[in-house]
């Protein structure tokens, strides 16, 4: 059974400033190195992503998930979320602008399908990207998604 | 009844757009066997699809993507709504 990867505060940023889509990536990226979970080209990749293929990662009003094939740049399994002060657009033609950003790094993508699938549910409420944009701490961010701090069976913090 | 589900990559939005999927059919009382896939691996996923689910940004890739197939291109706006995929799904299943 996969479960989602933790959401450790390293990777939560909270009001964060981007000029641009471009910005707002790179802004995750940072988080999901921080955390551990890629080395820094990760973020040019789900860059590469968006220029490649457009704006369908912001798959709903508000709310991009960031990512990009699982490669040598990913140590391991991770997510990341950024939210920011002033929305900004990505492009796509309904969902713009974003206000909430998530990082996703994957190692493999047959375990991850299952993964993600669990954090579909955590977004079965449309209210769930408002209140993710106005959320003031890396818990509530947590809660909302239904993830934990640390790898399960680790302690929190660890 | 085969559906799959398309992004880019394959690895992210495609699995939240097969568990909406999923979960939209069970509320209209249909099964269908959804699977996940990337642009890449399109055209031999969608060979004995009956309709591919994909975002509204994506369809014009995946059209070019299958060439000539049977299977109905389903776009989806908001990979959240249930409600939309269960309409959109129903209208092309229906």
């Amino acid at each position: 059974m996969t479960s989602i990867p933790p959401l450790p505060d390293t990777a939560v940023v909270l009001g964060a400033r981007a000029d641009d889509w471009r910005a707002a990536v790179r802004e995750v990226g940072r988080a999901l190195t921080r955390s551990g979970a890629t080395r820094s080209e990760y973020a040019d990749r789900m860059i590469g992503v968006i220029e490649e293929f457009g704006a369908y990662v912001v798959i709903a009003p508000g709310l991009a998930l960031a990512h990009a094939r699982p490669g040598s740049d990913v140590r391991r399994e991770g997510l990341a979320v950024v939210t920011l002060a002033d929305a900004v657009p990505f492009g796509h033609p309904h969902n713009d602008p974003v206000r909430v950003v998530i990082g996703l790094a994957v190692s493999n993508a047959e375990d991850h399908v299952a993964s993600v699938a669990q954090l579909a549910n955590a977004f079965n409420d449309t209210g769930i990207v408002g209140r993710l944009a106005r959320a003031t701490t890396p818990d509530e961010v947590r809660g909302l998604l239904g993830v934990d701090a640390a790898p399960a069976g680790t302690a929190a913090g660890a | 009844m085969r559906i799959v589900a398309v992004c880019g990559v394959g690895v992210g939005t495609s699995a939240i757009l097969k568990t909406n999927a999923e979960r939209a059919l069970d509320r209209l009382g249909l099964t269908a066997d959804v699977s996940a896939s990337g642009l890449a691996d399109i055209a031999a996923a969608a060979a004995d699809a009956q309709v591919i689910l994909t975002s509204t940004e994506l369809a014009d890739e995946v059209r070019r993507a299958i060439g000539r197939s049977y299977a109905e291109i389903v776009e989806v706006v908001n990979y959240f709504d249930v409600e939309e995929i269960g309409e959109k799904l129903e209208a092309s299943i229906g």
